[in-house]
């Protein structure tokens, strides 16, 4: 069975049957193996062609292979609505295979709210090329005008549905040898019949049961269990490692050093837990993280190594001087961590020199590359797999995880698995960096804002890959750049002020390794922006909701404001209100348009502060958003109710805390996030334009909640907050100041 | 040494080196099962949360010496994707999902609430959940799967 070789013709005649939720079934390895060991591409893989996204096997059974995975957001399910729509198929017909570099296509990360508006859009031209091609191939067999059929529950029919023939008497099995048709078109969306229903997730069931298979749960026959013993401080060198210090743990296979690399492998999981907890290990000091307290002038300090312009309207430098009223405010948003509940977890496998890695990478495209240059291999003999871990927000730990087990597995010759503690995790995943905004702005004697200058100090670079911290630790080639995200979008505004001139001071570094995490950059430059734009319309003394309606000339953001107003029931500014003994609650409002071209979305928060304490409590989120075509609607306010929550726990507590070695915040107890008893509740309108392209859900909403909370604090209790995370001690200190 | 774990309703014997080692890993390892889950292996976020007598505990650090003769819920003996337990069943209708790692935790503590609460406030929902973290979000869902359960039990 292990060497069986399939056909490439029977490997698609039997994948649809076989692949039922995951993407490794056995069989389908075993099809992957010899078409590695071959050399030979098992399927069309390219963007351009019908074949790299959807196969129909003999049963009808449809196979999309698309590059996008779902990270735990319900992509999934929202892909198998469009592939179902597009061929007219039923949704139990459609399988999903996800992120497996030797037959999905690279698609690209799956980050950025992009998996419906970009991957799950070039999967439905592919699917209406399918449809068109379908049609064209019975019009042929019958020799009747293509434009007399229709196509319908898996078959091509005639109109008059005397003639009938099913997807899989057609093509089942064949390839479509086809190239994807960027014009071929598409249903009227008054025809879809699960586009735009909020179609039951089809991953529930197994993950309430225990049925699902996540990374974490995923096996392979001979595996070992690994775990890693990171540095104690981040760039100590490894001097010695007593290797009898574990001697006596059952079943320890091996303790592996590589420079400053260090794991161990045993038979059994928690003989690698206690071997790892038990080896003695001597590392050599190093105290290269600036001092903690002084973050902020650590950040300004650090060398500028080029200035993006972002923005620059008329004259903003004359401007800002002549106007009749100023403010200027720094703002300052803390490093956080990703925090997915379960750790990084990976498995790793060769044979006969080739590289199979499973992993919850949400790039296995991107993994692949950078494994395959870690370990000196051509790229064509490494496959990168992925499979559903726990939620994903950003790029953390999952492919430091697989570099470890790629590694490992090498030094032991069998395949192994990595499970990272959560101290690898909260300790040594890369971080989102610390952002430092100063904003500027000049309003004339009428309270309208002449001018408006902004200034973001961050990390330079952009989205690209994040270097190992295997590879770096291994000092195995690994790249030398940084790779935040594309975190200056948004730095620029939505609203026409005569004279703008935004800037990103790009810094030659950052205290520990960056990257994205959701909203990476858009969460940071809107929350400094709306809660500036805020003290502006405080300054002006002007509605929030009209002030930011004024300077806004783009119909759909100004019927997103109206509707949330009328939505969140907002009755001006002027909310604050004693609640009773030292709480007092107060609203605030925040918009964005998510990089400027797309997704809508506006909320208001509700809040209450206590005086005495310092403490705030978020009481509630009213929530309307506009992301054009919705595929599902709960889908997407189950995004929205996430972003909100998981970003109310970063802007009232998150942050990273270190000292001048390592990480310090190891733990759920030194980096709390929020508890049941202290969520918001949320309520959601969402503006469906079925005729619109879908735009991304995944992460827009969470870019206001920051600054509606800083804008309802100070409804509440006339204090500003500009330093995320907004801790009681703040608050104290802000109320003490007035 | 051999150690015997009554796990759903059925006896496994299980070879183990150590009796201290969490009962997680020999659920999880030992027995194949996946309703329990590592999350922090430090009794912080709920995610690895099995029955031993009715009563909620941690398996990342409950030794499996303590277990002796206890029997041990796991989320698998509730009920499954076909015939899901009435709780389970309101995690399906409340979508209360996203990534759904936590979710066990959720079910399970849950579980350990209605039993000696039927039916529970609002409150008593998120107190009884303080200590199992979601970082997803999806807390106001799972409160209404809770709520939905109680109301259809």
């Amino acid at each position: 069975m292990a060497n069986a070789r399939l056909s490439r013709r029977d490997f698609l005649k039997t994948s649809g049957s076989l692949v039922v939720a995951f993407s490794f079934g056995p069989l389908l390895e075993t099809a992957g193996r010899a078409a590695m060991a071959d050399g030979a591409a098992l399927k069309a893989v390219s963007l351009d062609q019908v074949d790299s996204f959807l196969s129909i096997g003999v049963d009808g059974t449809v196979t999309c292979y698309s590059g996008k995975v779902d990270l735990g957001t319900g992509v999934r399910t929202a892909l198998t609505q469009i592939v179902a729509d597009e061929l007219t198929v039923a949704l139990d017909k459609v399988r999903l295979i996800e992120g497996d570099t030797l037959l999905t296509p690279d698609q690209g990360p799956t980050y950025g709210s992009l998996a419906i508006q970009v991957g799950g859009m070039q999967i439905r031209q592919a699917a209406a090329t399918a449809r068109a091609a379908l049609m064209s191939e019975a019009a042929k067999r019958w020799q009747v005008a293509p434009g007399e059929l229709t196509t319908a529950d898996g078959a091509v029919r005639t109109k008059s549905g005397a003639r009938r023939i099913s997807f899989g008497e057609l093509v089942g099995g064949k390839e479509f040898s086809l190239s994807l048709d960027t014009g071929a078109p598409l249903l009227d969306p008054a025809q879809y019949r699960f586009v735009g229903r909020s179609i039951s997730r089809l991953d529930i069931p197994g993950k309430v049961s225990g049925e699902f298979t996540y990374m974490q749960d995923f096996r392979v026959p001979g595996m070992l269990h690994a775990r890693v013993v990171r540095p104690l401080a981040i760039g100590a060198q490894l001097a010695s490692v007593d290797e009898s210090s574990v001697s006596g743990i059952p079943g320890l296979v091996k303790v592996v050093r590589d420079g400053n690399f260090l794991a161990v492998v045993a038979r059994t999981e928690w003989g690698a837990i206690r071997a790892a907890q038990q080896l003695k290990a001597s590392w050599s000091d190093w105290s290269g993280l600036p001092d903690e307290s002084r973050l902020w002038e650590h950040v300004r300090a650090t060398r500028i190594v080029k200035n993006d312009i972002t923005s620059n309207v008329g004259r903003t430098e004359q401007a800002l001087p002549r106007a009749a009223k100023r403010l200027s405010a720094t703002y300052d948003f803390a490093i956080h961590t990703h925090g997915s509940i379960g750790p990084s977890c990976a498995v790793a496998e060769f044979r006969d020199g080739k590289l199979t890695s499973w992993s919850a990478s949400q790039a296995t495209h991107n993994l692949r590359k950078q494994l395959a240059s870690m370990l000196s291999l051509p790229e064509d003999q490494v496959r990168a797999i992925y499979v559903e871990g726990a939620g994903c927000y950003g790029r953390n730990g999952h492919e430091d995880a697989a570099a470890d087990a790629a590694l490992l597995a090498r030094a032991v010759g069998q395949p192994v698995r990595v499970q990272w503690m959560r101290a690898d995790e909260h300790g040594w995943d890369p971080k989102g960096p610390p952002t430092l905004i100063d904003l500027e702005a000049g309003l004339d004697t009428a309270g309208r804002v002449v001018a408006w200058h902004s200034q973001f100090y961050v990390p330079a670079g952009a989205a690209g890959t994040v270097p190992l911290v295997t590879a770096q630790l291994a000092s195995l080639p690994h790249e030398t750049g940084m790779s935040p995200g594309n975190i200056i979008n948004d730095t620029a505004l939505p609203y026409a002020f005569p004279n703008v001139l935004t800037v990103a001071h790009r810094l030659a570094d950052t205290p520990l390794r960056p990257s994205w995490i959701r909203t990476p950059g858009r969460m940071q430059n809107t929350f400094a922006n709306e809660a500036f734009l805020d003290e502006l319309a405080i300054a002006a003394k002007t509605d929030p909701f009209e002030f930011r309606v004024r300077y806004l000339d783009d119909p759909r953001g100004i019927e997103l404001l109206k509707r949330l107003q009328a939505f969140a029931k907002w009755q001006g500014r002027t909310s604050s209100k004693h609640s009773g003994g030292d709480t007092v609650t107060g609203r605030g409002v925040a918009y964005v348009k998510y990089e400027l071209y797309r997704t809508y979305v506006g909320a208001v928060a509700t809040v209450e502060v206590n005086r005495t304490t310092g403490a705030i409590r978020v009481k509630h989120f009213a929530v309307v958003q506009d992301c054009g075509q919705i595929i599902n609607p709960d889908g997407v306010k189950n995004q929205i109710e996430g972003n909100v929550l998981q970003t109310v726990s970063r802007t009232l507590k998150e942050q990273v805390t270190f000292d001048r070695s390592r990480v310090t915040s190891v733990d759920w107890a030194s980096y709390p996030i929020l508890t049941f008893p202290e969520i918001p509740d949320v309520d959601i309108a969402l503006i469906d334009r079925p005729t619109e392209k879908p735009w991304g859900a995944g992460e827009p909403s969470a870019a206001v909640v920051p600054a509606a909370i800083s804008n309802a604090v100070c409804d509440a209790v006339g204090v500003r907050l500009r330093s995320v995370p907004f801790l009681p001690q703040k608050v104290l200190a802000a109320l003490k100041s007035v | 040494m051999k150690v015997t774990l009554t796990v759903n309703g059925r006896a496994a014997d299980l070879d183990v080196d150590d009796p201290d080692m969490p009962l997680l890993y020999a659920l999880r390892d030992g027995l194949a099962l996946r309703g329990p889950r590592f999350g922090c292996g430090l009794a912080q976020c709920g995610a690895c949360t099995v029955h031993v007598d009715g009563k909620a505990v941690r398996s990342c650090v409950y030794p499996l010496r303590s277990v002796g003769k206890g029997k041990v819920t796991t989320l698998e003996g509730l009920g499954t994707s076909a015939h899901p337990h009435p709780l389970q069943q309101a995690f399906i209708d409340e979508q209360a999902v996203q990534c759904g790692y936590c979710i066990n935790g959720m079910i399970m503590q849950a579980k350990a609430l209605l039993d000696s609460t039927p039916h529970p406030t609002e409150g008593e929902i998120k107190d009884a959940l303080a200590r199992n973290l979601c970082r997803c979000g999806t807390h106001l869902r799972i409160v209404r799967a809770v709520k939905r359960a109680a109301r259809v039990a």
